[in-house]
C-alpha cells in the first residue's frame, strides 16, 4: 500500500515539465509531501525517489541539509511556529518572546506540545525587521509581538 | 534638501498595487515593450552604460555579468532570480515582491530578452510565503495577458517564469549554493570559476541578479541611462577601481530605532542622517554604540563612524567588508557587544554549510568561545584566538569555497579590533550571559 496518494503524486508530477530533468523537482515534491504528513517518512522518501528517477539516498543526501523538513520520528505539529532569534529581532526582545513561548506551551525550542499543535521553533532572520520582534505561524508572518499577543495568534488559529 | 521622488517604491501604497491593471495604468510593461524593439546586445549596453550594480551584496556590474555569457550559444540561457534574501536586517526585496511584483516581473523579461533567455527561476525563500501568493498570483496574470508565454506582446519573444521555493537555508543566497539547490541537490556552493555565465544552471550559461536589482533594469529602460546616473555618487577620480555608485537604493533600517523602516534613497546617504532622519533616531533617548552598515557579513561601524556614506565605496573606508545589502540595524549604548556578536557568530555556524573546513569550525570555534566568554570563563586570550580564527577563513585569505566565512569573520574581526576594551572589561568582570532563551535554544 503506497504511502503517497495518487492526488500527491499528480501534483509532484505538475512539476516535471517546468525543468529540463526530474532531479530538480526533489525540493518541491519534498514540499508536497511535508506539507501532507507534517514530517518526510522514509517510505514516502523511497516512493519520491522513484518518482524522480533518483536513488533514495539521494533525497536523503538534499532532505537532511535543510532543517525545514521532519522526519516521521520527530513530525511538526499542526501548526509550525517559528520565532526569529537573529539580530534585529534580539535587540527588540526575541529571545525573552521565545523563552516566554517556551514555559507558556512548556516545551523546548525544537519540541511539540503534547496534544500536537503546536511546534516551537526558531528561525533565523525572517526578514520582517521593521516588525521585530516576528515570528510565522506555517505561512503567515506576525509582528510586533509580546508573549501575550502571540499566544492569542496561537492559540486562534 | 530636496525630498527625492522615489522610483522603486512609488507604488507600494496605493490600494492595487500588485494587479496587473493598476500596474499598466500607471504605465507598466511600456518599458518592456521599448526593450523587445531593441537588439538585445544594445539593453545590456544601456544597462552596461548606466553603471548599475548588483544589489545583493556583492555591487558587481549587472551588464558588465550580462555580457560574459557565451557568444552564438545554441542555448537554453537561464536567469535565476535571487529571492533568498536571508542577511540579517535585510527585508526590502520582500517589500517589493509582496507590493509590486510587476515591477519585478517587467525587469525579469527585459533582462530575459537582452541575455536571450526563455526561462526564468523566481528562488524564493521558503518563508516569504506572502510573497510566492502575490507572484503566483501576478505570473497568472502576466501569462492570461500574453506577457509571458509562448508570444509576449505579440513580438515572437518567449519566456516562462517559474516560482520555486526553498526550505530555510541562508546560504542559498549564495550564487551557485542557490543553483545547486534549484538542481535538487544540498546547497553546497560550487568552486569559481567556472563562472555561473559560462556554466550554471544545468550546466548552461546562467546569470543570477538580484530582485532589487532586476526592478532598477525596468526604469533604467524606460526612463535612461542618464537619468539613472543622475542619483547617487560618482566615482572617486583617485581611486580608479571605484566604478561609482549610482541610481536608487532601498535601505533597511531596523533595531535601536524609533521608526524601522525601508526608505528609499540614492546611494550615498550617511548612515546619521539614515538613523536620525529616516529611522527617527535612536530609540529611548540613547546613543548608538554601534551599527551595522549592510547585513551582519559587512562588520560594524563605531561610534564615531557614522559619518560614513553608504554606497559602495564608503563602509570599506573604515574597516567594513562593504555596503552588502544596505541593511541598517543599529545598536544602542546598554547592549553588551559581546551579545551581539554572539548573535551573528550564532548565525553564521548554523548557516555554515559544512562543506570547507575552515568555514565549518572555524564558524563553529568563534561561537563557542563567545559562549565560554558569556558563560564568565573567558580570558583575554580568548580574544586573539577569536581573531586568529576569523583571519584564517574566507575567500580573501583564500581558504574557502564561497564568501559565507568573509562575512562570518567580518563582524568578530570589527568588534574585537572596534570595541576590544568592552571584551576586555567583560571578560575581567567575569560576568555571565546565559539566558533563559540560550539554554533552551542550546540543542540545536
Amino acid at each position: 500500500m503506497p504511502v503517497l496518494s495518487e492526488e500527491i503524486r499528480n501534483r509532484i508530477r505538475a512539476e516535471f515539465p517546468k525543468y529540463p530533468n526530474k532531479r530538480a523537482v526533489t525540493l518541491p515534491a519534498l514540499h508536497i509531501v511535508h506539507e501532507t504528513f507534517r514530517a518526510v517518512s522514509a517510505e514516502a522518501m523511497k516512493e519520491i525517489a522513484e518518482l524522480l528517477e533518483l536513488h533514495p539516498s539521494e533525497v536523503l543526501d538534499t532532505m537532511s541539509f535543510y532543517g525545514f523538513f521532519r522526519d516521521a520520528e520527530h513530525p511538526m505539529g499542526a501548526q509550525r511556529v517559528w520565532v526569529c532569534r537573529s539580530i534585529s529581532c534580539m535587540l527588540r526582545g526575541g529571545e525573552e518572546l521565545l523563552a516566554g513561548l517556551c514555559q507558556r506551551l512548556n516545551v523546548k525550542a525544537g519540541e511539540t506540545t503534547d496534544d500536537r499543535r503546536v511546534t516551537l521553533e526558531f528561525a533565523e532572520c525572517l526578514g520582517a525587521c521593521e516588525a521585530a520582534p516576528c515570528m510565522l505561524v506555517n505561512d503567515e508572518c506576525h509582528g510586533n509581538l509580546t508573549e501575550d499577543s502571540a499566544l492569542k495568534l496561537i492559540e486562534n488559529k | 534638501m530636496p525630498t527625492f521622488e522615489p522610483v522603486l517604491l512609488k507604488r507600494i501604497d496605493k490600494p492595487n498595487s500588485t494587479s496587473l491593471a493598476g500596474y499598466r495604468a500607471d504605465g507598466g510593461y511600456e518599458a518592456l515593450q521599448k526593450a523587445l524593439k531593441m537588439a538585445p546586445d544594445d539593453v545590456t549596453n544601456l544597462v552596461k552604460d548606466a553603471g548599475l550594480r548588483g544589489r545583493g551584496g556583492a555591487g558587481f556590474s549587472a551588464g558588465a555579468k550580462w555580457s560574459f555569457l557565451p557568444k552564438n550559444h545554441p542555448g537554453p540561457i537561464y536567469l535565476c532570480v535571487n529571492a533568498d534574501e536571508s542577511e540579517p536586517g535585510t527585508f526590502n526585496n520582500r517589500i517589493l515582491m509582496e507590493q509590486d511584483p510587476h515591477q519585478l516581473l517587467e525587469g525579469i523579461a527585459i533582462a530575459c530578452h537582452a541575455i536571450r533567455s526563455q526561462a526564468a527561476y523566481i528562488y524564493l525563500r521558503y518563508e516569504y510565503g506572502c510573497c510566492y501568493r502575490v507572484l503566483d498570483a501576478a505570473i497568472k496574470e502576466c501569462y492570461a495577458a500574453g506577457l509571458l508565454g509562448d508570444n509576449i506582446l505579440g513580438t515572437g519573444f518567449k519566456l516562462n517564469v517559474y516560482l520555486h521555493r526553498g526550505a530555510g537555508a541562508y546560504i542559498c543566497g549564495e550564487e551557485t549554493g542557490l543553483i545547486e539547490s534549484l538542481e535538487g541537490k544540498r546547497a553546497w556552493p560550487r568552486i569559481k570559476p567556472p563562472y555561473p555565465a559560462i556554466e550554471g544552471l544545468f550546466h548552461k550559461p546562467t546569470i543570477v541578479n538580484n530582485v532589487e536589482t532586476l526592478c532598477c533594469v525596468t526604469h533604467i529602460v524606460q526612463r535612461g541611462g542618464e537619468w539613472f546616473k543622475s542619483m547617487g555618487v560618482p566615482p572617486d577620480p583617485n581611486n580608479k577601481r571605484d566604478q561609482g555608485s549610482y541610481g536608487p537604493k532601498l535601505y533597511c533600517i531596523s533595531g535601536h530605532v524609533n521608526k524601522p523602516c525601508c526608505v528609499e534613497l540614492p546611494l550615498g546617504v550617511t548612515v546619521r542622517e539614515l538613523i536620525d532622519v529616516h529611522g527617527g533616531g535612536v530609540w529611548k533617548g540613547r546613543k548608538a554604540k554601534a551599527v551595522v552598515p549592510g547585513g551582519i557579513s559587512m562588520g560594524f561601524l563605531s561610534a564615531n563612524e557614522l559619518d560614513t556614506r553608504l554606497d559602495f565605496e564608503g563602509p570599506g573606508k573604515v574597516g567594513c567588508l562593504g555596503l552588502g545589502t544596505a541593511a541598517v540595524v543599529v545598536i544602542d549604548d546598554q547592549t553588551s557587544m559581546v551579545d551581539v556578536l554572539y548573535n551573528c557568530c550564532r548565525f553564521m555556524s548554523h548557516e555554515s554549510c559544512g562543506q570547507c573546513t575552515p568555514c565549518r569550525e572555524g564558524t563553529g570555534w568563534m561561537t563557542k568561545i563567545l559562549e565560554r566568554i558569556r558563560a564568565g570563563r573567558g580570558k583575554f586570550e580568548d580574544l586573539d584566538l577569536i581573531l586568529e580564527v576569523a583571519n584564517s577563513m574566507g575567500i580573501i585569505p583564500g581558504t574557502t569555497i564561497c564568501g559565507l566565512s568573509d562575512g562570518a569573520a567580518w563582524p568578530v574581526k570589527n568588534a574585537i579590533m572596534k570595541f576590544r576594551g568592552e571584551f576586555e572589561q567583560y571578560i575581567r568582570s567575569g560576568r555571565k550571559s546565559i539566558t533563559p532563551a540560550q539554554e533552551l535554544m542550546a540543542a540545536h
